[in-house]
């Protein structure tokens, strides 16, 4: 549906290069990375805001760019809808006429009637009345949204969608936005920098530094096994499995995760499938008899490897899926931690962090 | 009061002032958007005025529409006269001089607007025409109307010019500028002193109408 061979060179020298394939239907591409790594640049050549030094985008049988025979569709022929990063509401239009603004050729009856229906889908029905500055953070990005959707484009560029919330409202504006992208039926390509937003919002997803593509693949592949220490220390994450719910109530919800079962708070979201992401240092490692503690999850395995992750080791452990724990060099030769060593992996049902698996 | 000085001059100012919405919105944007390399002589050629003595400005505009150029021979074949000492004459003078009083507000005006914003309209499907009717333009508002209040008030005001190019007929070229000169020079100062009051008023409220227009005071001018 969309293929895009970029290449774009700036006057200052930055490059940024990379090959998008996007399949028709639904699908989130999200487009993960350091800030400077490319990720915009690659979202402003598809919309057509940058010209490309070479190569070409084809969407669906329309070429949008093709450097070599020097073609490039205008922005307003590419049935795009583009979401900037921070909303770009017009301030001077209220709501509603901001909503309107893309579809000024229909007629006014049509107009009102369409503007009405995105509105209130996205629930800003009441505040078609309202100047931008009396939105809140959340509430302009759906006024945004609607905006762009109220066009009914083909192809959906997400330009981070939530770097403009924070906190309470970023962790409910992202669950809305991620059932949104999934109710849609339409491709989308999300640029994040943070990785609780691609694995929520993606089902693919590519790694960028430096203007290239590092990785790509499914959010578990890539997070679950870095090709590259880049990738690794973008993620950041040691423990990152896909789990299954087994039960819930009392606010903790049971695990079933590889061969075995652990606990974290619920997260209050109607998924069966998350993401389970601890890290590594809120594993704690215990050899002998089991004490009395409050942590929650105490799951027995063996070694399988001890390998260095700078000033730290980091000690993985089979307790039916593998497990890093980082611990301080000192702490291993005590416990004379060894390859095959007897030791059970020990963490807070609070160390959990869950994440909706997208699929 | 010569009422017949101040119709010249309310005149020869509305015809600038109009002129200069034509020609120089094209010039403003094309200042704040292009980015072409040598786009700084264009912008120095536009401030020019600013800093030349009226008289050499003058002076070149009046060779440069006289019976010997190109320009006034094609003018005076057309209408069958020339253009010095007419008030056609002193429009397209009064259009140089106070080019960059239209020019430098609306420009500034226009590179205020949020590059986002512009982009964000394209995106939406709207074209380059539409996206400056309404986006550009309603944001740039306050930089438009003091583009056009400045360049009418700057073109009341002006002397040289005007003397230059329009030479001093009664009901054609004399301007209110003028009348106070000739005033003075007829050491008839109850009527320039009146006749200055009445501009120095007039001037001040011009601008104070024109920064009221502008929170963020000496961005537009």
């Amino acid at each position: 549906m969309l293929h895009a061979e970029i290449d774009k060179t700036f006057k200052s020298g930055a490059r940024v290069t990379a090959t998008l394939d996007l399949s028709a239907g639904p699908s989130v591409t999200v487009l993960f990375g350091p800030s400077g790594a490319g990720k915009t640049t690659l979202l402003r050549c598809i919309a057509g805001l940058e010209e490309l030094t070479a190569g070409r985008i084809v969407f669906k049988d329309q070429i949008w760019a093709d450097a070599a025979q020097r073609r490039h569709l205008p922005t307003q022929k590419r049935a795009i809808g583009y979401l900037f990063q921070d909303y770009a509401l017009f301030p001077h239009l209220k709501v509603r006429d901001n909503i309107g603004f893309g579809i000024h050729e229909l007629s006014l009856s049509d107009r009102s009637e369409r503007i009405m229906r995105t509105a209130t889908s996205l629930q800003i029905g009441d505040l078609l009345d309202r100047w931008p500055s009396e939105l809140s953070g959340g509430q302009q990005q759906r006024a945004a949204l609607a905006r762009v959707l109220v066009r009914e484009p083909e192809l959906l560029l997400l330009d981070e969608p939530l770097s403009a919330l924070d906190g309470v409202a970023r962790d409910h504006v992202r669950g809305e936005l991620a059932q949104l992208l999934r109710r849609l039926q339409m491709p989308a390509i999300v640029v994040t920098h943070d990785w609780v937003d691609a694995l929520s919002l993606g089902n693919r997803l590519h790694v960028m530094s430096r203007g290239i593509v590092l990785q790509e693949g499914t959010p578990q592949e890539v997070f679950a096994r870095p090709q590259h220490a880049e990738v690794a220390a973008a993620v950041g994450m040691e423990n990152l499995v896909k789990g299954h719910v087994k039960e819930r109530g009392d606010g903790v919800v049971r695990l079933q995760v590889g061969r075995a079962e652990l606990y974290a708070p619920d997260p209050q979201r109607d998924h069966a499938e998350f993401f389970v992401c601890i890290r590594g240092e809120n594993v704690m490692l215990e050899t002998g008899t089991r004490g009395q503690s409050s942590a929650r999850n105490h799951l027995s395995g063996k070694v399988v490897e001890i390998a260095s992750a700078g000033s730290l080791l980091k000690v993985t452990v089979d307790v039916g899926f593998e497990i890093a724990a980082l611990v301080t060099r000192q702490a291993v030769a005590d416990m004379r931690l060894e390859h095959g060593a007897e030791v059970a992996a020990v963490f807070k049902a609070s160390a959990v962090h869950l994440i909706p698996a997208s699929d | 009061m010569n009422w017949e000085a101040i119709l010249t001059t309310l005149k020869l100012a509305s015809a600038t002032a109009t002129v200069l919405v034509f020609i120089g919105l094209p010039i403003s944007y094309w200042v704040a958007f292009s980015k072409w390399r040598w786009k700084f002589l264009v912008e120095a050629v536009v401030a020019l005025p600013l800093v030349l003595p009226p008289t050499v400005l003058g002076f070149y505009v009046l060779v440069a529409m006289g019976p010997r150029s190109p320009f006034g021979q094609w003018y005076e074949s057309l209408t069958g006269h020339g253009l010095p000492f007419t008030l056609e004459g002193l429009v397209i003078a009064s259009t140089l001089y106070s080019l960059p009083f239209a020019v430098q507000p609306v420009a500034a005006a226009f590179r205020s607007v949020d590059r986002r914003m512009i982009e964000a309209s394209w995106t939406l499907g709207v074209s380059s025409w539409g996206t400056f009717f309404r986006v550009i333009a309603p944001q740039a508002k306050a930089g438009l109307i003091a583009g056009f209040v400045l360049s009418f008030a700057h073109t009341v005001g002006e002397f040289g010019v005007v003397l230059m190019v329009g030479g001093n007929i009664p009901g054609v070229t004399r301007t209110i500028s003028i009348h106070v000169y000739d005033e003075v020079q007829s050491l008839n100062y109850a009527s320039a002193g009146m006749t200055s009051f009445a501009l120095l008023v007039f001037s001040f409220l011009i601008l104070s109408l024109v920064y009221s227009l502008n929170p963020r005071r000496g961005r537009i001018i």
